[in-house]
């Protein structure tokens, strides 16, 4: 499995789920939940009426252990009061698990479902044999089966022994979105007030007896190994229990407490082989990508030949550089080796590549490690690593007890795996009226895939065809991809190339919008005046429903009435993860540095599972977009990230952050990705605004320092 | 190794850990209140904030030894009696996404509001921005604490 790319994987995830609830189900009655109805994995109603419904996702502040629960919910008819969530671990019952590529939602609307609508069908079943009537008489409502014609009712926990005996249907009725009372409404979050106590408890916060604390000394210089160390002052530091190396390149120091754990690593003495990369630097690596770019690339859409259209040409390039997701709760894992068996307790967007990397690190199969998810404060993609884990259960094995990880800031900002900086060319044709006719794309970036040794079928990073496709009906229209190779450690980071495509295109867009003297808005509209279908691999792009994203927008934004003098508004719109996404901001101008004051978003994601969680997940979205399109930037000097904490790596504070308004585009079709298609356009609506304030184009992000 | 009482949530605690020991990491492993987090361990992202003598400070940079004797409010101990009017609000205004930074965010908001009843949002943006937040929740915070300033409900 971790042979397989994250794209696979959310393939594989929707194949394994669609079958899952025929073809994987909890025996009836199991001896850990006895007299309980679990006609999938994903349900159990017991006698008590309680009703458990398994969250197979990682819940990382994106809503999952609310939304997820609300579909099944839904087609269960269950009273939304009597639902209790549980978390799985690692499993093998519910197909691939990974957190990731805005597709919880996506990849689970149709099992959870289909799981809700079974238990239902088989509890109207139950209850009908029980009161000797038909089936088609009795209907499920809040928790009961009733029978109208004998003003009968029984709950669910009622009917579980019943229930429970019935052969499991596999053919089941959806309901209608008309019919949605869970689905579609604000329901809070069931997560919130545990967060709000101080007992939400997420991967740092766990204790388990006699557990040990550790950190790492990693070597600074990226690739490098510990050439020798030397404990002696580690050893008297209070509390240190323990030094040794774990793997090639790190030394654990190990104590009875974090600090003593940190202290004992600060007086560490490690000499490091500096290895290949010590001489590396960020002017190096973005000099490779210029070089690449020369380079044929492998093609990801194709329509026309740009290349032969006549007209009026217009070229530029972008470029954006390393970034870090920088989580508010550091990398950490707890690990507990047994011999035969290890149980970790992981903030992970992916327990069973944790699981399975565990396994292949300490020696044993994968199912005897067993691995617990717990909350996360915050993933962004740095938890689709497995580091922490396997350093946690290697450190267990060495000292063979339970040990906890801990990862300080420095460790996180500097021995991380980055968004991968990028270059892009783009080239248009424009004909007499000042619109493209041909358009080319160049994406040269290093594949996050291919540099951990996953498949790169034909030469295309397998993310990009999430994440790089066509926005515009451009009759003659090619993106391409160059791959290159970097040693630093790339890593999939909220949006992932999405953010780079948007930047460049969109910004591209608006430089040919004011070469052609055109209103922005009212240019992209034109581009996507036509209906069309664009084919990109697996997706097809509805221009209409950009069309209606864009011009929602506009209406919202009030993108023709006048602003206060001052104020100067850009536009952007993109399309990843299957969602459509444009938004409006208003910027002013402080001492050559933007302020942006409002930001206008409106999404297409089809049907809305929760409105109130769409709504935290797009403005959550847009501060972290707009933090990385201001300043956020990872550099390499003499092999090694400069950056630390937060001081020299700064997210937004609040005195920058905007007010966000956000609307849906109303919607029935199935539900598409949210967690991450906010972040892409913020950073060229952005540079747009800064152009009409000043006429200055930004070409390299992070803004701040261009 | 140093033996040093604390006030913790108004009960008195004995811990014995070496003196410059961050009040965060007594609190977190030694007396198990994990509520208040740990985020950059520089007094930079305020994650760790709690009240000694109902002040906000960052308990990452503050030595255990400082401490002694000085009256120390955490998370755990913020609602007397349930829940304080802001982890109310917190709740109503559906502020926490991952929540990790937000016991933080609670805690220097009360003290804006014992002290300031009525912020306006320039004083919130002033108390609130040593608060880091990475899911973007500033201005639902922002709103959360308008709604309990306007409820006159600050402790």
């Amino acid at each position: 499995m971790s042979q397989l790319s994250r794209r696979e994987f959310v393939s594989a995830g929707i194949a394994a789920g669609a079958g899952l609830v025929i073809g994987f189900y909890l025996p009836h009655g199991n001896g850990s939940h006895k007299e309980s109805f679990s006609p999938n994995a994903y349900l159990r109603i017991t006698p008590d009426n309680k009703i458990t419904i398994v969250v197979a996702r990682s819940e990382m502040g994106q809503g999952v252990r609310t939304a997820l629960p609300m579909i099944l919910a839904e087609e269960l008819e269950a009273d939304w009061k009597q639902i209790e969530i549980e978390q799985a671990g690692a499993s093998t019952l519910f197909g691939d698990q990974t957190t990731g590529g805005s597709a919880s939602i996506r990849t689970t609307w149709d099992p959870m479902r289909k799981a809700g609508a079974i238990a239902r069908e088989m509890l109207i079943s139950a209850a009908a044999l029980t009161w000797g009537v038909s089936r088609s008489s009795c209907t499920a409502e809040n928790g009961h089966i009733k029978h109208a014609a004998s003003n009968r009712s029984l709950s669910y926990g009622e009917l579980v022994g019943r229930a429970a005996t019935l052969p499991i249907p596999s053919d089941v009725p959806l309901k209608q979105s008309k019919d949605y009372r869970i689905i579609g409404q604000r329901l809070k979050r069931v997560d919130s007030p545990a967060k709000v106590t101080g007992g939400a408890a997420f991967g740092i916060d766990l204790r388990i007896p006699e557990m040990k604390y550790a950190v790492l000394s990693r070597c600074p210089v990226i690739g490098g190994k510990v050439s020798s160390f030397d404990d002696k002052e580690s050893k008297k530091i209070a509390g240190v229990t323990y030094v040794g190396k774990i793997g090639d390149s790190t030394v654990a120091v190990v104590a009875d407490s974090v600090w003593g754990a940190m202290e004992g690593r600060r007086v560490l003495n490690v000499a490091w082989d500096e290895g290949p990369n010590k001489d590396l630097n960020t002017a190096a690596v973005m000099a490779s990508l210029k070089q690449a770019a020369s380079k044929k690339g492998a093609s990801l859409y194709s329509a026309g030949e740009p290349a032969r259209v006549p007209g009026r040409h217009i070229t530029a390039e972008y470029s954006l550089p390393f970034m870090a997701h920088a989580p508010m709760e550091p990398g950490n894992c707890t690990a507990h080796f047994q011999g035969t068996k290890c149980e970790l307790w992981a903030p992970t967007q992916v327990p069973q590549d944790c699981r399975d990397s565990v396994a292949t690190a300490i020696g044993l199969d994968p199912d005897q490690v067993k691995v617990n998810v717990t909350l996360m404060g915050g993933g962004f993609g740095r938890r689709l690593e497995h580091d922490y884990a396997v350093e946690a259960a290697l450190v267990s094995k060495a000292i063979n007890a339970p040990v906890k990880v801990i990862w300080t800031r420095e460790d996180d900002m500097r021995s991380s795996t980055y968004r991968p900086a990028s270059l892009h060319q783009l080239t248009a044709t424009l004909d007499g009226s000042g619109f493209p006719v041909g358009l080319t794309h160049r994406i040269i970036a290093p594949s996050i895939s291919g540099q951990k040794g996953q498949p790169v079928p034909n030469g295309v990073d397998p993310d990009l065809p999430d994440e790089a496709g066509p926005v515009y009906g451009t009759p003659n229209y090619l993106i391409e991809y160059v791959l290159t190779e970097t040693p630093v450690p790339l890593g999939w980071m909220r949006s992932v190339y999405a953010l780079q495509a948007a930047f460049a295109l969109e910004s591209f867009i608006d430089e040919l919008a004011a070469a052609a003297g055109k209103d922005p808005l009212k240019y992209r509209l034109q581009l996507l005046a036509k209906d069309q279908d664009l084919t990109y691999f697996t997706t097809t792009w509805h221009t209409a429903r950009m069309r209606g994203v864009l011009q929602l927008a506009a209406v919202k934004s009030g993108w023709d009435k006048p602003l206060p003098a001052g104020r100067f508004r850009g536009v952007a719109c993109f399309g990843c993860f299957q969602s459509y996404m444009a938004e409006v901001v208003e910027i002013s101008m402080e001492t050559d540095q933007p302020r942006v004051h409002r930001v206008v978003a409106a999404v297409d994601c089809g049907q809305v599972v929760n409105p109130s969680i769409l709504e935290q997940q797009i403005q959550g979205g847009i501060v972290y977009g707009l933090a990385n399109a201001l300043r956020a930037k990872i550099t390499i000097e003499k092999g090694r990230v400069v950056q630390g904490n937060f001081d020299d790596y700064a997210p937004l504070r609040m005195d920058e952050t905007p007010m966000v308004e956000v609307y849906s585009v109303p919607s029935q079709e199935p539900p598409t990705g949210i967690g991450e298609p906010s972040v892409p356009p913020i950073a060229p609506a952005v540079c747009n605004a800064i152009y009409a304030a000043t006429k200055k184009r930004i070409r390299a992000l992070p803004i701040l320092s261009s | 190794m140093a033996d040093i009482t604390l006030r913790i949530n108004g009960s008195e605690k004995k811990v014995s850990v070496s003196p410059e020991t961050p009040l965060l990491w007594v609190l977190r492993d030694t007396l198990e209140l994990t509520g208040t987090k740990f985020g950059c361990g520089a007094g930079l992202c305020g994650a760790c904030t709690v009240h000694v003598d109902g002040t906000a400070i960052r308990s990452c940079a503050t030595p255990v030894s400082q401490i002694a004797g000085k009256n120390v409010t955490t998370i755990e101990g913020l609602g007397a009696n349930g829940l304080h009017a802001l982890q109310q609000a917190w709740i109503e205004e559906e502020v926490p996404q991952c929540g990790y930074c937000q016991t933080g965010q609670i805690m220097s908001a009360a003290a804006l509001l014992a002290k300031t009843p009525n912020p306006t949002d320039d004083q919130i943006t002033r108390a609130m921005n040593g608060n880091l937040c990475r899911c973007g929740t500033y201005e639902r915070i922002r709103k959360a604490i308008h709604r309990v300033a306007g409820n006159g409900g600050a402790r």
